[in-house]
């Protein structure tokens, strides 16, 4: 039999050049071990063995660079946190159970009791729970302003801030904060800057390259794309993974399953050709149902109708999958058009190969006071359609056919 | 958790551990697959707009997102609660995720966490590092001095929390006595419980409030995935705990979830074996020249040797051994095995062997580890399912070389 005790390989871009986005999903990280491989190997374990004990003491005394257990670092997982880190262009990354725990961790490394965080309003209910309700339980207070509006950003950062955390385009109203503006406020007012970057995905926005010094992801929705299995990923500089965030994930355990990265590192090869047909579609669909005698309006990033459409171009290279009908009976005439999608599945989930729609006013984001959810666009006629790989065509039949009938 | 089946399925009421381990919380689907399905799916779809509003409306009224709930897990869940005879159960993605959700859930800035000294390192981050920076205060206690329990507690906590038997050194907490005293401080009592597993010890049974399980440990018990669960009264469980972990997202994957049903089906099996084993090798080192001490908690000479008799079924399938020779042997030692892989995991089919001062108790204090119990000639061994005989033969011959 074979023993594994070669090093890993893995072929890496010729000397003086650097691959394309498109070769680094597929190669990147890439880790073979001594029985060569072609796929990436799928490393079921919890622990690792020694050679002897003195092997064993110099990796707890980090003398020795190498796998000690799972919950640390894990080969599957490090291949998919490697790949993902040559895609955004960071420094360093560790992945997570979830996206929340992403979130959940990306802020806990941030902040201690006493402290502060500046939020946009327009949040994902979960992130929306943890600093609303479950951060101020240790003494961290949060201030939430209108993610678009510059002055509130101003204001509320002025008394100084530990963080700031926002997500663009925001779920599910398809509003933009602008990256580059909210970032040079926030490290004026010595805030580390976090942004959720779960609607864009890596290939559609940069937020590091903009100034933020956190992305998080959650890798259930397009990183996955097929609807699988949770995931997430906090990326960002050494220092802040390795001093902050690693003790954190370390100790209190939202470990990715080597089972999820596996499928997650596979996701991640056909990323680029799934975002260019969800995009191609989502846009197409956003354009053909534009001014649809039902709909009192079509949201998209990337129509000129959107409030944000300049700025959704500067900062975003496409608008994403997901596009915003305000059917105009309000949640009667929602709700018989969701009843009447014969192919389009009502789930709350998104970014997966199949379409999926969701009325957040009674469902993700039935939480919400109605004022609330108005302040953040989300009205009773709102429907959230997550565009998926079929062909497009059969969604726009599906989506006029049940527009029909409202 | 209590999420409603395609087939609800309850044919262990009043049946025995074995049988439950091995039938309890089965949901079939309309399939009526004999072997428990692998739901690996993130989301869930509604046959209409109305079913979906009311889904986000009930209390935990069917199948939204794998995060707050997925079949797979839910069956695993259940077959867990019924193994412990608790009400409550979340399943999480590693054990540290079962123990900080389940304090967390408990405390709040401002609170007090009254802890065994003897605890596993990452808990003891969380509680020692993590915690105090959120305004959280702990206080860490000797575990088998009841004395210090009680002044610890006079001032009243907000939970108490302990391991038993403890990690490396087999120290066991009386715990209907610090349940007692953690109760009359106003605290929740948590019990880590991953040494001796629910096979060998019912912490509920005996007062505690919560019990918290690595279940990458025994109740995989063949060293493939990490996993955690954290049991409680209903109450906890639903508005405490589910709240943090439906937000903070530790999901446990699917997958793992499988693989731990599967493993509860041969976890009584594999506990008798490792126990009897475990007892056999305790026998054997204790009588052993070359060694200065064996700690299991079914030999006479455990300190605690009483407790253990009380409150443990067996003994599990861990055990500590201190060698003559010191930190020199103890290499030697390891270095010599054979059937015994050098690695720091435990509760394997695999015998496994660790040196916790140069390893899981690297980083702690001489002194810390001397009041500990742990020494540099210390050993931690967590025997496998090996035919004991192969096992014996094998110390012998690695104890003839050190
Ligand atoms: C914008 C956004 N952030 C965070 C999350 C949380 O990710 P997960 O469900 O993987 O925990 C989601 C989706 O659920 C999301 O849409
Ligand atoms: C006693 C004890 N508690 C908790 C844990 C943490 O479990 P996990 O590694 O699954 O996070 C472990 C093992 O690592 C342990 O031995």
């Amino acid at each position: 039999m074979n023993d594994i005790s070669s090093p890993p390989t893995g072929k890496t871009a010729a000397a003086g050049r650097t691959w394309r986005p498109a070769t680094q999903l597929v190669r990147g990280g890439m880790a073979r071990s001594g029985f060569d491989e072609t796929s990436e190997a799928l490393y079921l374990t919890s622990g690792f063995v020694y050679p002897d004990a003195a092997s064993a003491e110099a990796a707890f005394a980090n003398k020795l660079q190498r796998f000690v257990y799972s919950r640390f670092a894990n080969p599957t997982v490090a291949n998919f946190e490697e790949r993902l880190r040559l895609i955004e262009g960071a420094e360093a990354v560790r992945a997570t159970a979830s996206g929340m725990a992403a979130v959940f961790a990306a802020l806990m490394a941030c902040v201690k009791g006493g402290d502060r965080v500046v939020a946009s309003r327009a949040l994902f209910g979960s992130c929306q729970y943890i600093l609303g309700e479950l951060l101020p339980r240790f003494g961290v207070e949060t201030t939430f302003v209108d993610g678009e509006d510059l002055d509130q950003w101003r204001d509320a950062l002025a008394p100084g801030a530990a963080c700031v955390f926002f997500e663009t385009p925001s779920n599910p109203g398809l509003a933009l904060v602008d990256v580059q503006a909210v970032c040079d406020l926030a490290h004026a007012a010595g805030a580390t800057v976090v942004v959720d970057n779960v609607f864009a995905s890596p290939l559609l926005q940069k937020p590091l390259e903009l100034g933020a010094d956190v992305v998080v992801y959650s890798a259930t929705k397009h990183i996955d794309g097929q609807g699988r299995c949770l995931g997430g990923a906090i990326l960002g500089t050494k220092s802040f993974v390795e001093d902050k965030l690693q003790p954190f994930l370390r100790h209190t355990g939202p470990a990715l399953s080597p089972f999820n990265a596996w499928v997650l590192l596979k996701g991640l090869e056909t990323l680029p050709l799934r975002m260019d047909r969800h995009v191609a579609s989502a846009e197409r669909v956003a354009r053909h149902f534009e001014g649809h005698p039902k709909l009192a309006a079509v949201r998209y990033p990337f129509l000129d109708s959107h409030p944000q459409a300049a700025l959704a171009r500067r900062q975003m290279k496409a608008g994403g999958s997901i596009v915003c009908f305000d059917v105009a009976d309000g949640k009667d005439g929602a709700f018989r058009f969701l009843d009447a999608l014969a192919m389009v599945d009502i789930s709350n989930n998104l970014g997966d190969a199949k379409s999926l729609v969701t009325h957040p006013a009674t469902t993700t984001h039935q939480r919400l006071t109605p004022e609330d959810r108005a302040r953040q666009g989300i009205g009773p006629g709102l429907v959230r359609l997550s565009v998926g790989l079929e062909d497009v065509e059969d969604i726009i039949e599906d989506v006029s056919a049940a527009l029909a009938a409202v | 958790m209590a999420l409603p089946s395609p087939q609800p399925v309850d044919p262990v009421a009043g049946l025995s551990i074995d049988t439950r381990l091995v039938r309890g919380g089965t949901r079939r689907s309309h399939n009526r697959e004999t072997s428990e399905a692998l739901y690996l799916t993130s989301g869930f779809v509604y046959p209409d707009a109305e079913t979906a509003e009311a889904a986000f409306a009930g209390p935990e009224e069917g199948w939204i997102y794998t995060r707050f709930g997925n079949p797979t897990t839910a069956m695993l869940e259940d077959r867990l609660a019924l193994l412990e005879g608790a009400p409550a159960v979340r399943a999480t993605a590693t054990g540290m995720a079962a123990v900080f959700a389940a304090l967390m859930a408990s405390v709040k800035a401002g609170d007090r966490v009254v802890a065994s000294r003897a605890l596993f390192g990452s808990c003891h981050y969380v509680v020692s590092r993590i915690l105090p920076r959120f305004g959280v205060e702990t206080r860490l206690v000797d575990p088998g001095d009841l004395d210090q329990w009680r002044d610890a507690l006079r001032p009243g906590a907000a939970a108490v929390l302990f391991e038993t038997p403890s990690n490396p050194m087999i120290d066991l907490v009386d715990i209907a006595a610090v349940a007692e005293l953690g109760h009359a401080a106003g605290a929740r009592v948590i019990v880590d419980n991953v040494f001796a597993t629910a096979i060998e010890q019912r912490p509920l049974a005996h007062g505690a409030d919560v019990v918290v399980y690595s279940a990458t440990k025994h109740i995989d018990g063949q060293g493939r995935c990490l996993g955690g669960a954290v049991l409680g009264d209903a109450r906890f469980v639903v508005e405490d705990l589910q709240p943090f972990l439906r937000h903070t997202g530790p999901t446990l994957s699917p997958f793992n979830a499988w693989v731990f049903l599967k493993g509860l089906e041969t976890l009584g099996l594999r506990m008798e074996r490792h126990a009897r084993s475990a007892g056999r090798i305790a026998g054997f080192l204790a009588e052993h020249p070359k060694v200065l001490d064996v700690r299991y908690p079914r030999l006479e000479s455990h300190p605690q040797h009483a407790i253990a008799r009380r409150q443990m079924r067996r003994g599990g399938a861990m055990l500590a051994v201190t060698l003559a020779g010191g930190k020199a042997a103890a290499f030697r030692f390891a270095n010599a095995l054979r059937l015994a892989d050098i690695s720091p995991n435990l509760g394997d089919a695999k015998t496994l062997i660790a040196h916790p001062a140069t390893t899981t108790h690297a980083n702690v204090a001489p002194e810390e580890r001397a009041r500990l119990g742990i020494s540099d000639g210390t050993l931690r061994l967590s025997v496998g399912l090996e035919d004991a005989d192969d096992l014996l033969a094998d110390m012998e011959q690695a104890l003839a070389v050190c």
